[in-house]
């Protein structure tokens, strides 16, 4: 029976493609699925976009495809990502650019028509009411600060790219198990109502979608993290999938990490809100009969996706501007060393409350006591921490206080209590953006969302 | 007796916009029991009241020895709007396993095990 496989490529913009190498080398992979974009990606690449409009694109797919493409074109494996951001075109002629000059030759898609931000006004006449998902919300609240709007894509122009004998293919904002879908729906050419194949094609997507966090890595657990061998050389989940639909994980071999029923237990139901219902653009995926046999050796075959018919609205998350945050930081070493940051704490209030400053919120964190277990940090450790950071941030309306509350701590070190270490600079205020999740429907985006494939020579 | 989650479970969580989630896992069985009876909406409600200001969903996963926990209304608007310093919520999971529940005395991971033990003071 004619099998596929796939390989994780980055989980995020800015990860690491040093382990793709083995999967590529020695992993048997046809495909490369690369995810560029979390949730909050497009508000990073947004800052980009408004410094230099050819930006907006994850850069780092140039670098990544310069060091192994020559690897994967000599195996015939290709690549598919997302990496596009909120330019497609713009991470293409950068791609295209940097392969002329090393002489690489590719046919590269762009996937286009995810951004529906130029066509707002025309979707709101047109009858999408844009509200708040979660809340039901009115956008325009939040509609003259929009920064942009992007529809996941499912893996409908991904498979169609495919076919058209793209290697790569860089889309823009698409669901992140689209990335693995595309290929098998293109490799297979499974029906687009075949619900529970696709439901285990979208499992597949959805386990290689956060690199290793599949195989071993953010093992979340108390001491079982450690019997993971070798994170130095982890490798990034492998899936062989096969035309009936059956699932078969593991990694490249001689890798570190581990791939067992733990691990992907973890990853199936990250970021997942209701597990019987995992929406996608291609179908509803139920959780709830997932069998992982594992066979250990890294090796464990996948059964029981459940699929329902997709969706007639296509989620849109859209980023608006919500003010600014400033951020300040001091040290101090034992002894009182908690003490010491709640006594700064209180005297940059203090400054703050002096200079007129009426920021929307203060927060204050301890690092080295409950910046990251917050109320449920154990409250009898904190007057005898061996040293302490006080961490404060601002939100504010104001940029100008973003900036300048920074500059209230470098005081302290010398004016404030005894054994402050540690300084770090002054951190810049920092643009605040809110994520506006809606729903539209499919008729709406569809129509729009172009495929073009070019050769790069 | 009162049992850490840390010693029977293990957990991760991630975000989606202002929503936080936890996966959290037995290591068997008869522990999948005890936590399915006793990590309730009200328990974790208490547990997170510092964050979460919206309701607490949980959905358990029988073929996965699994809890799904949604904490709606807990990362301050979503990580790009966040003032925290773990404003994606990746440690939530970590604060889960310090609960303490009540569970029998002879749940397999309750024995002698090899691994390292962390220094956890509220287990």
């Amino acid at each position: 029976m004619k099998s596929v496989r796939i390989g994780a490529g980055l989980g995020f913009y800015g990860d690491s493609w040093r382990p793709v190498r083995a999967s590529i080398e020695s992993g048997g992979v046809q495909y490369i699925a690369s995810d560029h974009l979390a949730e909050l990606t497009l508000a990073i690449l947004q800052k980009d976009r408004q410094k230099d409009a050819s930006a907006g694109y994850a850069r780092d797919c140039v670098p990544m495809l310069l060091e192994l493409w020559p690897l994967a074109a000599e195996r015939g494996v290709k690549f598919v990502m997302n990496a596009g951001g909120l330019n497609p075109q713009g991470a293409r002629e950068a791609v295209a650019r940097a392969f002329r000059e090393k002489g690489f030759k590719a046919k590269i898609a762009v996937v286009m028509g995810d951004s529906i931000f130029e066509r707002i006004d025309e979707l709101q006449t047109g009858g999408e009411p844009l509200a708040h998902m979660d809340t039901g919300a009115d956008i325009g609240s939040v509609r003259e600060r929009l920064l942009f709007a992007n529809a996941y894509l499912g893996a409908a122009p991904i498979a169609e790219a495919l076919s058209r004998g793209a290697d790569i293919v860089i889309t823009g904002r698409v669901a992140d198990a689209a990335l693995s879908l595309g290929p098998l729906m293109h490799e297979f050419a499974w029906r687009w109502d075949d619900w529970d194949r696709l439901a285990q094609g979208l499992t597949v997507g959805h386990l290689l979608e956060c690199s290793g966090q599949a195989s071993g890595g953010n093992f979340g657990s108390a001491g079982e993290w450690a019997k993971v061998q070798n994170f130095l050389h982890l490798g990034y989940p492998i899936a062989e999938v096969t035309e009936d639909g059956g699932v078969l994980m593991t990694k490249a071999p001689g890798t570190g990490g581990k791939v067992s029923f733990d691990t992907l237990r973890q990853q199936l139901l990250y970021e997942v809100h209701n597990p019987h219902a995992y929406y996608s653009p291609d179908v509803v995926l139920d959780m709830g009969a997932i069998v992982f046999d594992d066979r250990g050796s890294d090796c464990v075959r996948i059964t029981g996706a459940g699929g329902a018919k997709r969706p007639d609205t296509l989620k849109v998350v859209a980023g608006y501007h919500d003010g600014w945050m400033g951020t300040g930081q001091i040290g101090f070493s034992w002894p009182d060393a908690y003490l010491k940051c709640e006594t700064s704490a209180g005297i940059i209030k203090g400054l703050v409350e002096e200079r007129g400053w009426k920021p929307d919120e203060i927060n204050v964190e301890y690092v080295g006591y409950n910046s990251m277990l917050g109320a449920n940090a154990d409250a009898s450790q904190r007057d005898n921490l061996n040293e302490c950071f006080l961490r404060m941030t601002v939100r504010t309306k104001d940029k100008r206080i973003a900036e300048g509350f920074g500059r209230l701590f470098p005081w302290l070190g010398l004016s404030g209590p005894p054994y402050a270490g540690g300084f770090q600079g002054i951190a810049p205020a920092k643009e605040l953006l809110g994520l506006w999740p809606t729903l539209v429907r499919r008729e709406a985006i569809e129509p729009h969302v172009t495929v073009d494939v070019e050769a790069v020579a | 007796m009162k049992v850490g989650l840390w010693k029977i479970a293990h957990a991760r969580s991630g975000d989606k916009a202002d929503r936080a989630d936890i996966g959290l896992f037995a290591y068997d069985a008869a522990t999948y029991a005890v936590l399915k009876r006793e990590v309730t909406r009200e328990r974790i409600a208490t547990h997170f009241s510092d964050i979460c200001k919206g309701p607490v969903e949980i959905y358990p996963l029988d073929n996965l020895l699994a809890l799904k926990i949604v904490l709606n209304a807990a990362l301050q608007g979503g990580a790009a709007r966040s003032l925290r310093m773990d404003k994606l919520g990746k440690t939530i999971a970590a604060q889960l396993l310090r609960m303490e529940i009540e569970a029998p005395g002879d749940l397999p991971r309750l024995g002698p095990f090899s691994y390292p033990s962390p220094a956890c003071g509220g287990g």
